[in-house]
């Protein structure tokens, strides 16, 4: 229920005061209410649930999620030591 | 833009596994409280990923599963009212009632439809103005935004042959009635993105630390609860009871704050019982007393009898995180999503329906 698809927005229009757009989901264009997303306009991507635009996708924030596990794998590295064997719980260091 | 796809990609998703075992030292209980994430984690096979010491409990948060079996009941009285046109999310239609579901009062002749949006049943009502067209409004403060335009707009249009039989419920109140029983141990929170992003994270401080349990805001992709349990674990590690937002992309502090003005003007904080789980208070949303007159119950003098379910479902014990849908004696043998015995088994995002069709 709480599912929302991304879009993007192909055009507006108003309907009796009230903003709506025609978004489009890969190649399905549906329209939609964007009452709630002032700020959006043709080109953005939207989260569409029920007919409705709930949120923007800010694209700066969807790149740094995409870098996270970029990151979360560096730190690994670099506790682990690049390239280097794990060193040996036992016996003298080498 | 090739985001879905990159949200996706299995390699990311193997190697987020690595890491998060790689940082888990000790057993901890991680509940995703929202049904979409149940949905995606069983049907992905994400859970299996995950090292054995960390345990995912699937929470309450199907709006299907926790709508009382005496709403339901209600939408098919007031289905068989005269001249009443019953619309309602197709999720509803098969969710058992009492005596039967709503598609079995559509099959004896009542005139109920499945709407994709609440802006379609108030295009019924403008079109159909001889007629009372009733809306179930169900869902969580994801689905509130739509259900208060609806209204909002019938208000705005002079219909006098709308209304909304409300049944919405919130999640913070959910998590800290969760917290508050005895019975359930959750060391640790995925919040609903597509709640938040409504919402903000409003609420969620608050209950960190009342709690001392970290919470973190998380989306919908393998690769966002991925990274969203990586989070978690990361704060349970180091002990830190606070909010993180795993979901930057459609979430932030504030959330919407044209829907929240809507919201604000159309609902009002009350009391609910939830489906299996019981009454919570200020759990839920009903219409102000500025929008009391498109009240559905009230037009149509609706009462509400409590029933109970059927002795062998234990769909509370699933949504209140004690149970796995696999091992309650009924699942897969006399409760399939052809012959459900609780709401748990009807939604795509109840955890019963979400273990059957993933072949569990």
């Amino acid at each position: 229920m709480c599912l929302a698809i991304p879009g993007r927005i192909a055009s507006l229009h108003d309907d009796r005061g009230v903003r709506m757009g025609r978004v489009d989901f890969g190649g399905v264009v549906k329209e939609v209410c964007l009452a709630y997303v002032p700020e959006a306009g043709v080109g953005d991507y939207a989260l569409v649930h029920v007919g409705f635009a709930i949120a923007t996708i800010d694209p700066a924030e969807a790149e740094k999620t995409l870098a996270t596990f970029a990151e979360i794998e560096q730190l690994d590295d670099q506790a682990a030591g690049p390239g280097s064997p794990p060193p040996s719980p036992i016996g003298p260091p080498p | 833009m090739n985001q879905p796809t990159a949200y996706r990609d299995a390699e990311t998703v193997r190697r987020l596994a690595a890491a998060i075992e790689r940082i888990t030292t000790r057993s901890w209980s991680i509940m995703e409280v929202c049904g979409g994430q149940t949905h995606a984690l069983i049907r992905h096979g994400l859970d299996g990923l995950l090292p054995s010491s960390l345990r995912m409990i699937h929470g309450p948060g199907c709006p299907v599963c926790v709508t009382p079996m005496a709403v339901i009941d209600q939408a098919i009285a007031v289905a068989g009212e005269p001249g009443v046109i019953l619309c309602s999310f197709g999720d509803m239609l098969r969710v058992p009632g009492s005596r039967e579901s709503l598609l079995a009062a559509k099959g004896r002749g009542a005139d109920v439809r499945v709407v994709y949006s609440p802006l379609d049943a108030v295009r019924l009502a403008e079109d159909e103005p001889d007629r009372q067209v009733v809306f179930l409004a169900i869902g969580f403060e994801t689905t509130a935004p739509a259900n208060a335009m609806a209204v909002k707009l019938a208000a705005q249009r002079g219909l006098t042959n709308f209304t909304l039989l409300v049944s919405q419920v919130l999640v913070p109140p959910a998590i800290q009635a969760i917290m508050s029983d005895p019975a359930t141990r959750v060391d640790a929170f995925l919040a609903a993105g597509h709640v938040a992003s409504v919402t903000g994270t409003a609420g969620y401080p608050e209950l960190a630390r009342r709690h001392r349990v970290p919470i973190v805001i998380t989306g919908f992709e393998p690769v966002d609860l991925m990274v969203g349990i990586h989070r978690a674990v990361t704060l349970l590690e180091a002990g830190r009871p606070e909010v993180a937002n795993a979901y930057g992309r459609a979430v932030d502090a504030a959330g919407n704050r044209a829907a929240q003005a809507v919201l604000d003007e159309v609902f009002e904080v009350c009391d609910r019982c939830w489906r299996g789980v019981g009454l919570i208070p200020a759990s839920g949303w009903q219409l102000s007393a500025a929008y009391a007159g498109y009240d559905a119950a009230r037009r149509f003098s609706l009462t509400a009898a409590a029933a109970p379910e059927p002795a062998a479902c234990r769909s509370g014990d699933v949504l209140r995180g004690l149970l796995r849908p696999t091992e309650c004696p009924a699942f897969g043998r006399e409760c399939t999503p052809q012959t459900p015995l609780g709401a748990t088994m009807v939604s795509s995002e109840g955890a019963c329906a979400a273990y059957f069709h993933a072949g569990r």
